[in-house]
């Protein structure tokens, strides 16, 4: 956490253009579905600055992952009807061909994905998956594609690089497949990398090494880093600001210290309560957050989180509550009638602290 | 990969032993007799023990098979009672005919089915989807003897396209007239094969498509055309190889509809001539061939499965 916040007010901004890396506003993401129209993003808006790490949490079923999927344009376009904006270096992903996304992925944005596997081609050798965006994007010609691969998979901590390139992906384990996945990623030094949930496949020991991989290279190559989970012990210490999902909205979004220090949303407390902690004595049963996830067809009316929420009045039964500043702090934004009185949560995470 | 060929060829060995007993035994429990076909008129009782001590028809059965096949392993397959031509002379002839049709008609159908069953498989359920996979049903009901009629009919006698039943010319005499009149013959055994191969290939091509590294393979920035062939094609190409090896085996002499109809004489012609006249020898042998045309096929199959999917093992 402290590295975090540290890095938060300290990362140096060179950059060519000034002003966020990422615009996002008002994002809306609809999916017909035969039980009516899914509303999986509602009206998001935020910015990521250069070199910035946002964390994305929330249940399974919040949007997340379809957010991070928006912002990278790689839904599946029927039955998908977007509105708002998505601005990435002064190009507005919407309304931009396909032709000019393809020249924009892999090569500024790109991502990693939640399964390696299923996420790497059986039949094509790891080399392979790795050059082609290199010499897609940067036009380097074979020999210099082949040991910049050699160079990737050194950099993500896999021994004997120059055997594996020519390794097919069944020959390489899980984690070994998702280092893989982050060189693939990395290849052309995006400014951009959305993690969606990279290490919740992985066992617990070898998450906190491949997120200390993606910290490391991220640092070195001064990227932007969305990391989406369900996994606030994930996020807690690796991100700079976090926002919280439900619903398909952003309910909480703060710098990861503060979040921590004075949570507003009851939900946010929920989510950290239901977190299993080191701390505590063991077998004791970890706390579930009561009901189940809103229906994206049909939301809850007033505040999402409403029905299951033990702080709810009748107002938040009926009225959305926006997502405004919180009084004493204009970057901690909070969609709540009732906020929770300031108290910092203590949270003992559960990979990486020890490693970072 | 020598334990996979070792392997592979004591099962072959073994495959070959039980059907030539098959083709042997199966042979001889059909009726007639070679001896009626082969005296005719001086059908008489001393001609015809003569004639059956001559053949060797006098022994017992598993006599005959051992020198049957004792001269068959001395690359002896014999000769025809009948024709008395040897039976190595009659494959020698026929079987080219047979491998030009299985090539020609398989390069059509792969030509065909590949390039429709990918720009089907781009746009499930599109226009283009819906046309093709409702006449390759079509085409999977009409049987080739039908076809042939209908093709005989239309290009040979209405149109003069292609030139009609009887015109077989071999190919080491005119290799174009050759070519000439064994497109059609291809044309019907394409049909089939193509059919079976666009479906099977675009159900898989549809499956591969959902999967997950075609997304990683798309957020590359790859193009659908690139993901198409590099990423998407292979793994999706499993089921269309198993059935391309049925497809080729079952056309070693099995395309004899065909020939038989435009009198081409391949490999199925030649072994339902020899049934007919219950040639014992030439059927043996013939059949022995084909299974073993049929075995090595398979074993290419299988090779090349390991080499569309490296996770197939090769041990």
């Amino acid at each position: 956490m402290t590295m975090a916040s540290e890095r938060s007010e300290n990362f140096p901004i060179h950059d060519e253009n000034p002003g966020p890396l990422l615009k996002v506003r008002d994002l809306r993401t609809t999916f017909t579905t035969p039980r009516g129209k899914l509303n999986a993003v509602d009206g998001v808006s935020f910015d990521l600055a250069r070199g910035e790490t946002l964390g994305i949490v929330g249940e399974s079923g919040s949007g997340k992952t379809v957010l991070s999927r928006s912002i990278m344009s790689l839904l599946p376009r029927s039955g998908l009807e977007q509105s708002g904006s998505i601005e990435f270096e002064g190009i507005e992903m919407l309304s931009a061909t396909p032709d000019v996304l393809r020249t924009l992925w892999g090569a500024k944005i790109s991502m990693v994905f939640q399964d390696p596997m299923t996420s790497l081609n059986p039949v094509v050798r790891i080399g392979r998956q790795i050059t082609e965006s290199l010499r897609l994007h940067t036009g380097m010609d074979k020999t210099e594609a082949n040991a910049m691969a050699v160079s990737l998979l050194t950099q993500v901590g896999i021994p004997s690089p120059e055997q594996r390139v020519r390794n097919y992906p069944h020959q390489l384990s899980g984690g070994m497949r998702q280092r893989v996945m982050i060189a693939i990623a990395l290849a052309c030094s995006p400014r951009l990398v959305l993690a969606d949930e990279p290490t919740t496949s992985l066992d617990v020991t070898v998450q906190a090494q491949i997120l200390d991989v993606l910290a490391k290279l991220q640092e070195e190559r001064h990227m932007s880093v969305i990391l989406v989970s369900h996994d606030l012990g994930v996020v807690a210490t690796r991100t700079d600001r976090i926002a919280v999902m439900y619903g398909g909205r952003i309910v909480e979004i703060a710098p990861t210290d503060r979040l921590f220090r004075a949570m507003a949303m009851p939900y946010t407390k929920a989510l950290v309560a239901s977190t299993p902690r080191l701390s505590q004595p063991s077998h004791v049963r970890l706390t579930a957050i009561e009901g189940r996830p809103p229906d994206l067809v049909h939301l809850p009316k007033g505040c999402a989180f409403s029905p299951r929420c033990s702080y709810a009045t009748d107002k938040c039964h009926s009225e959305v509550p926006p997502l405004t500043a919180s009084r004493d702090n204009a970057s901690h934004l909070f969609a709540c009638w009732n906020p929770l009185p300031s108290t910092p949560v203590a949270i003992t995470t559960t990979p990486g602290s020890s490693a970072s | 990969m020598t334990r996979f060929v070792l392997r592979r060829l004591i099962a072959l060995i073994a495959i070959l032993f039980c059907i030539s007993v098959g083709a042997f035994f199966l042979i001889h429990l059909l009726p007639g007799d070679p001896t009626v076909t082969i005296l005719g008129p001086n059908d008489t009782p001393e001609n015809r023990n003569a004639l059956l001590k001559e053949l060797g028809l006098n022994l017992p059965l598993w006599q005959q098979y051992l020198t049957w096949i004792w001269n068959v392993l001395q690359g002896n397959l014999g000769q025809s009672f009948i024709t008395h031509q040897s039976v190595s002379k009659i494959i020698s002839s026929a079987f080219p005919i047979d491998l030009e049709l299985i090539i020609l008609s398989q390069i059509m159908a792969l030509g065909f089915s590949i390039p429709l069953a990918i720009a089907s498989a781009r746009r499930p359920n599109g226009l283009l989807d819906r046309a093709s996979t409702t006449t390759s049903f079509g085409m999977l009901a009409i049987p080739p003897f039908i076809l042939i009629v209908v093709l005989v009919l239309l290009f040979s006698i209405h149109l003069h396209i292609f030139p009609g039943p009887g015109s077989y010319v071999p190919f080491q005499q005119d290799p174009i007239s050759n070519l000439h009149t064994m497109i059609l013959p291809a044309i019907v055994l394409m049909v089939g094969s193509t059919t079976i191969y666009f479906r099977l290939l675009r159900a898989d091509l549809i499956a591969t498509l959902q999967q997950d590294f075609i997304t990683v393979a798309r957020s590359k920035g790859l193009s659908d055309r690139y993901i198409m062939w590099r990423h998407a094609l292979r793994p999706s190409s499993l089921s269309l190889l198993a059935s391309a090896g049925l497809n080729i085996s079952g056309l070693v002499a099995g395309a004899f509809v065909v020939e038989y109809l435009l009198a081409i004489p391949g490999l199925g012609f030649e072994l339902v001539n020899s049934i007919q006249q219950v040639d014992y020898l030439s059927v043996q042998s013939i059949t022995l061939f084909v299974a073993v045309v049929i075995v090595l096929i398979n074993f290419i199959i299988d090779f090349l499965f390991t080499v569309v999917d490296p996770r197939i093992a090769r041990e």
